[in-house]
């Protein structure tokens, strides 16, 4: 029941950070370093603690096995992966950009609207930690549970191992535009999660921007534009495709303009969410 | 430690905090009331960073909140009203977050969330989940939150919302306690909780502060205060009101019941009158006349009177004693 006088007399001389900060900071000199190390710790502390949510629910085992099996439906089923006859994953990342549609807005929706339903948002804010860590923590943490759930389709790459010789790299550039795509589309729902309360209506919004996406570079609606617009036009709007820079993904090419495509819908949307969510607190 | 100056805050063309100026030192501990929507949350709100003044400046330890928002919010501890929590986290879980989030690690951390379970009595909920906490575990689970780094200045919003009375009295036991070396500003509309941890309070009402003072001199601000309550057994009240509004030293009489436990009566006294003059030209009054006196009591003034009239300047005092009189 009684105070810590040690503690008080340290908190007197802010902004010398607690005492108890964490070790790297402790460790490193210069204060521009600690102040990366105590931005670093923050951001890991914060996802740490959203990651512990996903798995404190049912939530996170749910959507695995969704994932997983729908995975699996697809590749077997829809992309008839045997009687293909090649060693290859193309069956199975051929879907990602429809399977990611509706799961990753799943997975994103509750970022901040639960922050702000709650009211732990203002909790959140008013800890010693800057918007943008704030972001960053929550978005790294629901984009490694994706990840997570994307390194467990891991069996379909032993089985093409076991059954064939497919290309390593095709398959692992397959990965990092999934994991890449995965990213982009849960940074817009992080982005519209920060405009409502509401977790449906963030859902909802986020499906119909990434169908956007998807759509954009979709054959049915590029002939569509072909017919009247100049091809310059047609190209832009192919170019904001997801699929089209999934496509030389799937083909085991890293081009850097897709890698690039994809890092900035990521940086753009959070960037945007930091706005939204200044822009709801200055009223 | 906490400096307040010409604070404004309007949201579209409504202005929810309107100039509002003070400061709280260390070892104070100011009681924030007013009517609700009168601004409370908002500056409280502005205070720890979380909203943004439209003007004005704050400044917490030395540190402007706006400019150095870091430094500013590593001082406070924050109640938010309604004492948001997450609620898929156990209390545990989420003392340990707080306590990182403030820094804290390995045993410093561990020292601090068993300080905060056992100063808020949290021992029996520790391993359960938030969501499933009484109004009250919740409410001290986000109250043990605010104090885990045992900061020098502490912002609650409304830290008794929701409380039983025994819970009540130990937050107002707490939060007079940690007073003592602390700046601490808490909001509220209990004005009980004024007299019981309160050195200063402030009512504000539509985003301005219309009274600021320790609880004894906002309670003098009552218009009762000072006056002299008397009840006399077994004498009609025409004749108690009328001998005593004849007295030199009384003001106005305004009779309160007439029942079979007597006549009641109030006597405000004249303004120019000496302290303890009323009481004894009422005392000797009833001595002359003989009345069997049952009750001779000064009142004190009473915060939830000064309260209204405050911040009801238009209809409560004059409508209120008209009408009395005329019973």
């Amino acid at each position: 029941m009684q105070a810590q006088p040690e503690t008080t007399a340290v908190m007197d001389k802010a902004p010398a950070p607690p005492a108890a900060s964490p070790d790297q900071a402790a460790r490193a000199g210069a204060p521009e370093l600690r102040e990366h190390a105590l931005a670093w710790h923050n951001i890991v502390t914060i996802a740490k603690r959203e990651l512990s949510g996903y798995f404190a629910s049912p939530v996170a085992y749910v959507f695995i096995v969704i994932f997983l099996l729908l995975c699996g439906f697809f590749t077997f089923m829809v992309g008839r992966f045997f009687e293909r006859g090649e060693a290859s994953l193309a069956a199975f990342f051929l879907w990602h950009p429809w399977l990611y549609l509706f799961l990753v807005p799943a997975v994103g929706m509750r970022l901040w609207s639960e922050e702000r339903r709650l009211g732990t948002m203002e909790l959140l804010l008013t800890f010693p930690v800057s918007t943008w860590q704030a972001i960053v923590g929550k978005f790294l943490a629901s984009w490694f549970f994706l990840t997570l759930a994307l390194a467990l389709t891991f069996p379909l790459v032993v089985t093409v191992a076991y059954l064939g010789d497919p290309d390593g790299g095709v398959i692992f550039c397959g990965y990092l535009g999934s994991f890449l795509m995965a990213g982009a589309y849960l940074a817009i729902t992080c982005m519209t999660s920060a405009m409502t309360r509401n977790q449906v209506v963030s859902f909802i919004i986020s499906v119909v921007l990434c169908l956007f996406l998807i759509l954009a570079g979709w054959p049915p609606v590029l002939d569509l534009l072909v017919r009247w617009a100049n091809p310059t036009l047609v190209d832009t709007v192919a170019a904001f495709s997801v699929v089209t820079h999934f496509d030389s993904f799937q083909l085991g090419v890293i081009d850097t303009r897709d890698v690039v495509y994809f890092l900035s819908i990521i940086v753009f949307c959070l960037f945007t969410t930091g706005v939204i969510i200044r822009s709801h607190r200055a009223g | 430690m906490i400096k307040v100056e010409n604070l404004v805050k309007t949201f579209g063309p409504k202005r929810a905090v309107d100039g509002i100026s003070f400061t709280v030192e260390r070892g104070e501990v100011l009681g924030f009331l007013g009517p609700n929507g009168a601004g409370k949350s908002t500056t409280m709100r502005m205070i720890t960073g979380f909203i943004p003044p439209t003007a004005g400046r704050i400044t917490v330890g030395g540190y402007d909140v706006v400019e150095h928002p870091i430094a500013a919010k590593r001082l406070m501890g924050y109640l938010p009203e309604n004492a948001p929590a997450y609620t898929d986290m156990t209390v545990w879980g989420f003392l340990n977050f707080a306590a990182e989030m403030r820094g804290l690690s390995g045993e410093a951390k561990r020292k601090a969330v068993n300080r905060v379970i056992e100063m808020c009595f949290l021992e029996t909920v520790v391993h359960q989940s938030v969501d499933t906490l009484s109004k009250g575990y919740r409410h001290r689970t986000c109250f043990a939150q605010s104090i885990i780094h045992d900061p020098p200045v502490l912002i609650l919003d409304e830290p008794t919302d929701g409380l039983d009375p025994n819970q009540k009295h130990e937050v107002r036991t707490l939060i007079r306690r940690m007073g003592e070396t602390k700046a601490i500003v808490f909001s509220t509309h209990i004005l009980e909780e004024v007299d019981a941890a309160c050195t200063r309070a402030i009512i504000i009402d539509r985003g301005k502060i219309v009274a600021n003072g320790t609880p004894a001199q906002l309670r003098s601000r009552s218009e009762v205060s000072g006056a002299v309550a008397l009840r006399v057994l077994g004498v009609p009240a025409s004749e108690v009101k009328t001998k005593v509004a004849e007295l030199p030293t009384v003001r106005r009489t305004q009779l309160l019941e007439e029942n079979g436990h007597g006549v009641l009566l109030r006597a405000y006294p004249r303004p120019d009158a000496r302290d303890g003059a009323l009481q004894e030209s009422l005392f000797e009054l009833a001595l002359r006349a003989n009345w069997k006196v049952t009750e001779l009591r000064t009142e004190e003034g009473r915060l939830d009177e000064v309260f209204r009239s405050i911040t009801l300047p238009d209809t409560a005092p004059a409508g209120q004693s008209t009408k009395e009189d005329s019973r």
